[in-house]
Order: C-alpha cells, then structure tokens, then sequence
C-alpha cells in the first residue's frame, strides 16, 4: 500500500545520524541503545504493517530519568522522537520515520505498588495490559479494559490510544480507568499528573494526555484503578434471520433497563470465517449473531439471562445457546476472540475502526456493504453492539497493489460513512497514520487549529510523533500566529 | 452591576464573545449562577449567561445519550431522561443549599464544574459521562470535540479539558452525556459507632467485594449522634436483596449491621451529595478534599488538634468534606499541611469572598503543571477574557 504520505524526512537530521547515535550512548545504558540496521529493522513498523520507515535508532531506556535525559537531547537537537509501547498499533501509530528515534518503554514493565483497600495500582507503562490484571487476580481483581491485543499490547500504548474493549459497555475505556501518570515532557521535565485520589484539582491534563497518540509526552508510570471482578460471568449467543432484528434485539435489552457487560456483533461472513477456524459451534444458517455477557451470582445471572432471552425471542431469534459451563462459556468466545486472527488465515485485512449511533446499524451495514462490493472486494464485521464501535475487516490480497488501493479506498469511504450518520473516525484504535488525511471529514479547521494550539502546547517544534493524527498540510505552528 | 449578555444561540454565543475578545472585555461566565460563590471571586465589567440558549438537542433511549443547549436545566433534563427510566449516573451536588443560591442549575454548569456526587466511586465522574461538547472558544470560535457516540477517541480530547474548566477556557454551547437505567431499587446497609479509620476499611471491604456498592460515606459524631457507616447497592429488585445481605456478611466483622431502604435513606444519601449537614451554621468555611482513602483518616487526625472542623466522608474515604471557622484562612494551612505528603488536594467551596481571594480555593500546583495549565489557558482564551482569576490568578 502506498496511499498514505510521509513527511519527506529531514536531511540535515539523517546526515547527523552517527552524531546524534554517539550522543544517545552517552546517556543511556549500553543495552539500551539498537542502531544496527538489522536489529531497527524490528521496529520499522507495528501492526499497520503495510506501512514501513527505518528509524535513525531505537532507544529502549529502563528508567524515567533516562527517558527524560534522552527527551531533553532530542529537543536540544531537533530530533523527531515516536514513542512506542508494544508496537501492536492497528492505525500506524507507532511507525517509524527515517528521521526520527524511537523510544520504546517496553523494558519498563514492573508493577510498583498494590492498594487493594484503595482499589489502585501503581505500574511502569512498559507493562502488558494482561500482565496487570494477572497481578491483581489473585485477590479476584482485575483491571477492566481489555483490547483484543492484551496479551501484547502495553499500558502505555493504552494510554496513548485510550484503547476500550469488549467490556466497555459496562466498565468504560482508559481514560475511565486511570487516576494518575508519570510523564516525561519533551524538555526532559518529569511531571506526574493526577495522582491517586478519584480527582485533581486544575484543568484535566490527564484527560488530554490519554488518546493523545504519543505527542504530548512519554507516560513511564501510571496509576491505574482495578476493580474486584463480578462473582461470575456468563454469555448467550443468539442467532438472528437478519441483522435489523438482531440490532432491534439490542435496542430493546437496553431499553429494558438491562446494560450487559458485553455485547457483540458478528454478521454472516464473520460468523463463516470464526467457524471454519475456532470450530465454535455458531449458526451456520444464522445472517447475524449477538453474544451478550452478564455478570453476578448465578441467580442473578439466571435473572438476567432469562430475560434477555424472552426480549431476544420477541425479537425473532432463531438460534439460543446458553451456556452452562466454563467450557460453553470459553466455545462462545472462542469464535469471537479470534476473529481478527481467523480472518487473516484467509485473505489479508485491514481492520476499520468507526463509531456509529447504533440507531443506523441497519442502514451502515447495508451501505457498507455496497461500498466495499463496488471495490470488488469482501468485509467481515465484528462489532461492539451495545457502543456502535464498528470493526469491519476488508480482505484483499497484499501482494497486489491495485487491490491493496482499492481496500484502503474502501476502509475511506466507510469511515467517512460512519462521520455521515453521526459518529467517528476511530472509536478505540486511534488516528495514527491511518486516518489522519480523513480529519477533516470529522472535524472543521477550527476544531483541528484548537487541537493543535493545545499540542503546541506541549511541543512547539512538531518533534514528538509528529507524522501522525493531524493533516501534514496546514499544520499549526505557534510562530504562524501573530504576536 | 454589570451588563448581562444572554446570547440566544450558539451563533450569537460567538458574536458576543468575538466583540469581547476584540475589545479584551473580561467576561464572568454562569449558568444560572448557583455556584457563583465557588472559586475567586471575578472582577468583570459583564457578564454572559448561557441561559438564553436552551433545550433537548438529542435523545436516544436506546443509544444511552442526551445532548442539551448548555443553559437547558439539569432539572428539564432529568426529567425527559426519567420518562424513559434512565438517569445521568454521577449523581450531581446540587449546590444550591450550601452556596445559599437559587435558580435552576444548568447542564452547562454540571459539566464546567465536573460536578460528581456519591455515584461517582462506582460509575465515573461527570467527565466520565460527557461524550461532547460544542463551545466557543476565548476568540470566538465554535469549536467542537467529541460527539454523541460512547466511544470515540478521534483527536486531541478536549472534552476533558471544557470538564471542570469552570468556564475559563470556552462557553459550552452544547452538552452531550452518556447515561444509564435508573437503578430500579436501593439498599443501603448501615453499620454504626465505627471511629474514621474502622469506617474506611469497612468501606474498602464493601468496595472491594463484587456486590457493586455503588455509594459508601460515613458520618462520624459531629454530623450523628453515634456514627454511621453507609454502604448503598442499587439495581433489580432480586439482585439488591442479595447483594445487601452478602455484604452484610462481607461486614460481619465491623459489627451488627442494619438496611434501610425508601425516602429515609434517599433524602440520607442526598444529605451526603450535597453535604447537607455542614450547611449550617451558614459563615462556617466549607472544603472538599481529594484523597487516597486509606490515608485520610490518619490525616484528619491530625487536623483535629489544630483545627476545631465538622466533616464527613463520601468515596469510601475518599472524599471528606469539611466544615472549619471563616475566620483567617479559613483554615487553608491546616487542611492543606495536615494533608501534605498524602497526594491530597483541598477545594474551598464556600467562604467569604475576601477568604477567596486570599487563599487558593483550587489546591496550587507544582511548577511544570502550572505553566502547562496557563500555556492550555492561552491556546484557548489568549486574550484572557473568560471568567479570569475563576480557578487561580491567571487562569
């Protein structure tokens, strides 16, 4: 693929290289330090893999203080800096550019403190998202978002995309589930921001730092909030005759008063493709499938599931699976967990990421799907229903680049469909790279001069991720404002 | 005493605040001013309310949000949201008892305060709640961030940033809130004559247990005769009667517990929203201060020999509202040294205007925060014309 323009990478910087490498060494640990072009290789892309740049050099630093001296250089310097947690971006938003170092927090993935009284725990940013409810679970904790790549992805990357879940209906997103951060500026200031009290006095910093991809400053630290799990939790799956009557199904258990923890969308193509690969027993006749999760004591759960299943029959259900073990439970995920890695045992994909008022799901799944057959090409949807957050992937074959065109043409046409109807560009993945040049679709060029005075804020010099989220043209510098 | 602006849209919104911004005419910003005596006090030639731009804008029961013009009444709100058995889930103080106020608070207001109550310990804050919003900005841009969809993180979120500005950085011109089911039954178990610190771990064993208690508080003597220890589960009625009787059973250890349902406890718990019982006598000072539960009972024992105060706990401990004597600093270096070291923050809700200009109502903030928070101050209202001095002297 190709659509999407880098900055032309600055050649006094590139031609500084060695410089700037043997100015790094002076600051951090020898291990610390990857400039082979070999081992930078590992760090040319994340999980928009289409996309690639060599970095200048990759810095692994394992304390905040180095963070810090290594920030305070490359602004010293001029050096463009892309921070990067786990490298498992689905929008490019940790890409590299050949005139830019990375600074990965990965090394820095210990848990500091546990306050199970206060409900809170204190962890490097390097730490996997997985990892920090395993060290809480022992007591029955656990840490609510929980993206589809927790078992890689870091904290600090949740932070940098305020990254949700298949649970968020119930327990809200990152920025929902963190009270406080460490975070190194780019003047090598270290600032901790809220703290570990449910609030914080002055203007919500911590509130714009998470989602701000990377270019605010680099978290090391976060204080997160955990919460005791529920005594039990336990899915129906339910097929539908058309997706109209399963997204019925969904308004009515809501307006039941009813809010599961989960609620998840698969249609026909999704359900064929989670089939063939998990073997998880789904209706093969079904057009849609609804998962929904609720949690409590069995009685409760008995309560609940009892009257979702009479709203779902009201609403023409086909196909009711209950489950009544862990084993159930576990097949009834097990389509759904692996939709993204099934799908790309068949065909390439990209995965889209909008978000829809969920009134229009008939409507956006019927024009999506036009959409992307006027390409000649084939989606999947699988959807957090209860929230409208959309991911439909759209198979294509990388290694032909007309096709490759038309997938990221059609992935275009259905974000902006999603701004159409009422919602977003990007509901839990990011802007990154991906999305940047479809922001004006969403917002006007006040709201972007907005965004960007505020980031200027941070970084006057464009130096921390800068290729990502914003228009390469007509960026706002603080020198284009009159004194 | 001052020319009142009531722009009757957004568009007019704008006018008014370009020709404020031209002419650099500080402007104090309110609602329907039921907080106007929380914060500095301002010193404006005019002042712009939002009054004038009323009304429901969005409502989807079955997408969980409602988005009102910001001078639309919290009251009109909760109103159209009860038809539909839902409700705004942060539980809002209404502050009105306290501040001595009238009027109708505004959503605007709920959301330029960040305005959260007991809920808040449980289902987020009211930034947690706010989706979107449209304001303009000091220049008198319509801006606007975020949307009417739940999950959304396109761009800088500056949502965030409008929550709890108090009308320092733009004029909201409209609000959009995620919502909830209104909880269809309430329990509240109640324990009694715990001293502050049994409270707390009475609290941290009902939170941390997976009954859902969605408002803890405890009252020590001072507000009750004999302390109480409150601890609230909301939700169907099968699923509360159980859960209020296993948490009994979690607090065994805390002595014998009782339950209390209906009006009794409801006007109880909206008493703790609105800290009710520190109203009187009407000049005390009031503080709200922020705090890591399991560290503020020791620091409010160490208040207590220095500073004669009447307080109560919400947030499990994590809230504790005070009361102190208006005289000198109304008791600022008390609270605040008392709390040093613990990564509290104290808020002045009320006192007398000359208390407020002379003691940080907002907790001060290190160095690097505060020049973060004026740089953000500027990129929005660099004129400085929006409610200036609100939260600090320059912001």
């Amino acid at each position: 693929m190709s659509g999407i323009a880098f900055p032309i990478p600055d050649a006094g910087v590139v031609a500084r290289r060695d410089e700037i490498v043997a100015g790094l060494a002076r600051l951090v640990a020898p291990d610390a330090l990857v400039t082979t072009e070999d081992e930078r290789r590992a760090f040319e892309t994340d999980g928009l893999t289409a996309y690639r740049r060599l970095p200048l050099a990759v810095v692994l630093p394992s304390t905040t203080e180095e963070v810090a001296s290594v920030l305070k250089f490359c602004n010293e310097h001029g050096v463009k800096v892309v921070p990067r947690g786990a490298g498992t971006s689905l929008c490019g938003g940790a890409i590299a550019q050949e005139d830019a170092i990375i600074l990965g927090v990965s090394k820095m993935n210990r848990v500091l403190d546990v306050n199970f009284g206060d409900r809170t725990m204190r962890v490097q940013s390097g730490i996997t998202n997985l990892a920090v409810s395993g060290a809480v679970s022992y007591e029955g904790f656990f840490y609510a978002p929980d993206p589809s790549s927790q078992l890689a992805c870091t904290i600090a990357g949740n932070i940098a995309m305020n990254s949700g879940g298949a649970h968020c209906l119930k327990y809200g997103v990152t920025t929902n589930n963190i009270l406080g951060v460490r975070m190194v500026l780019l003047d090598g200031t270290i600032v901790d921001i809220g703290g570990d009290a449910l609030d914080a006095p002055g203007y919500d910093l911590l509130g714009l730092v998470i989602g701000s991809e990377g270019q605010l400053g680099v978290v090391t630290e976060a204080t997160l909030r955990i919460l005791r799990a529920a005594e039990g939790a336990r899915p129906v799956l339910f097929g539908f005759a058309s997706s109209e009557s399963a997204g019925e199904c969904v308004a009515a258990i809501i307006a039941a008063g009813i809010v599961p923890v989960a609620m998840e969308f698969m249609d026909k193509p999704a359900i064929q493709i989670c089939e063939d690969f998990a073997k998880a027993g789904y209706p093969m006749d079904a057009e849609a499938l609804l998962i929904i999760e609720v949690e409590g004591s069995d009685a409760e759960m008995d309560a609940t599931l009892a009257r979702i299943v009479d709203i779902a029959k009201e609403h023409g259900v086909q196909t009711v699976r209950e489950s009544k073990s862990a084993m159930e439970t576990a097949a009834i995920w097990k389509g759904r967990k692996s939709a993204f890695g099934a799908t790309g045992r068949i065909a390439d994909y990209i995965c889209m990421d909008g978000t829809i008022p969920t009134g229009q799901l008939p409507y956006v799944l019927k024009r999506m799907d036009e959409i992307v057959k006027s390409y000649d090409l084939r989606v999947a949807n699988v959807f957090h229903a209860g929230d409208g957050n959309l991911h439909p992937l759209i198979m294509y074959n990388v290694n032909d680049p007309v096709e490759a065109h038309k997938a990221e043409e059609a992935g275009n046409d259905i974000l902006k469909l999603c701004v159409e109807v009422g919602g977003c560009l990007t509901g839990e993945h990011g802007v990154g790279i991906e999305k940047r040049d479809l922001m004006r679709h969403q917002f006007t060029e006040v709201d972007l001069e907005q965004q960007m005075r505020v980031r200027a804020v941070f970084d006057r010099q464009w130096l921390l991720n800068p290729a990502k989220v914003f228009p390469l043209e007509g960026r706002w510098l603080p020198d284009s404002e009159a004194a | 005493m001052t020319d009142l602006l009531q722009p009757a849209d957004e568009a007019a919104l704008a006018e008014a605040i370009a020709a404020a911004h031209a002419a650099k005419t500080p402007l104090a910003v309110e609602g329907a001013g039921t907080k106007n005596g929380f914060g500095r006090p301002l010193q404006t030639e005019r002042t712009l309310t939002t009054r004038g731009m009323t009304g429901v804008t969005l409502y989807e029961p079955s997408e969980m949000v409602i988005g009102a013009r910001a001078g639309t009444p919290l009251r009109e709100v909760e109103a159209t949201l009860a038809e539909k058995g839902q409700a705004l889930t942060f539980e809002p103080v209404d502050y009105r008892g306290l501040l001595g106020t009238s009027g109708e608070p505004t959503m605007g207001g709920l959301a330029a305060s960040n305005n959260s109550g007991p809920r808040r310990i449980m289902a987020g804050a009211c930034r947690d709640s706010l989706i979107g919003v449209r304001f303009v900005n000091g220049k008198g841009e319509i801006v606007k961030s975020g949307g009417r969809v739940m999950k959304n993180v396109t761009g800088l979120d500056l949502v965030k940033l409008m929550a709890g500005s108090w009308g320092t950085l733009g004029v909201m011109s409209e609000v959009i809130f995620k919502v909830l089911p209104a909880p269809a039954h309430v329990m509240t178990v109640v324990l009694h004559g715990l001293d502050d610190a049994r409270a707390i771990e009475a609290m941290a064993a009902g939170l941390g247990s997976p009954f859902e208690v969605n408002g803890a508080a405890h009252l020590p003597s001072g507000v009750e005769r004999v302390p109480k220890t409150l601890l609230r589960v909301e939700g169907f009625r099968e699923s509360i009667a159980y859960r209020a009787g296993e948490l009994r059973t979690v607090l065994k250890g805390f002595g014998p517990a009782d339950v209390i349902e209906g009006d009794t406890a409801a006007a109880l718990w909206r008493q703790i929203r609105d800290a009710s019982f520190l109203a009187e006598p009407r000049d005390a000072a009031v503080w709200r201060v922020s705090v890591a539960p399991s560290r503020a009972a020791a620091a409010m024992a160490k208040l207590h020999p220095t500073l004669p105060v009447r307080s109560f706990y919400d947030w499990g401990g994590g809230l504790v509202w005070i009361a102190a004597a208006p005289a000198g600093d109304a008791g600022a270096a008390a609270i605040r040294g008392a709390f040093a070291g613990t990564g509290a923050h104290a808020t002045l809700v009320r006192a007398p205007a000359e208390v407020r200009a002379a003691v940080s109502v907002f907790e001060p903030q290190p160095a690097a925060i505060a020049a973060l928070s004026a740089g953000i101050k500027a990129s929005f209202d660099p004129a400085g014309i929006l409610n200036p001095g609100r939260m600090t002297a320059g912001l």
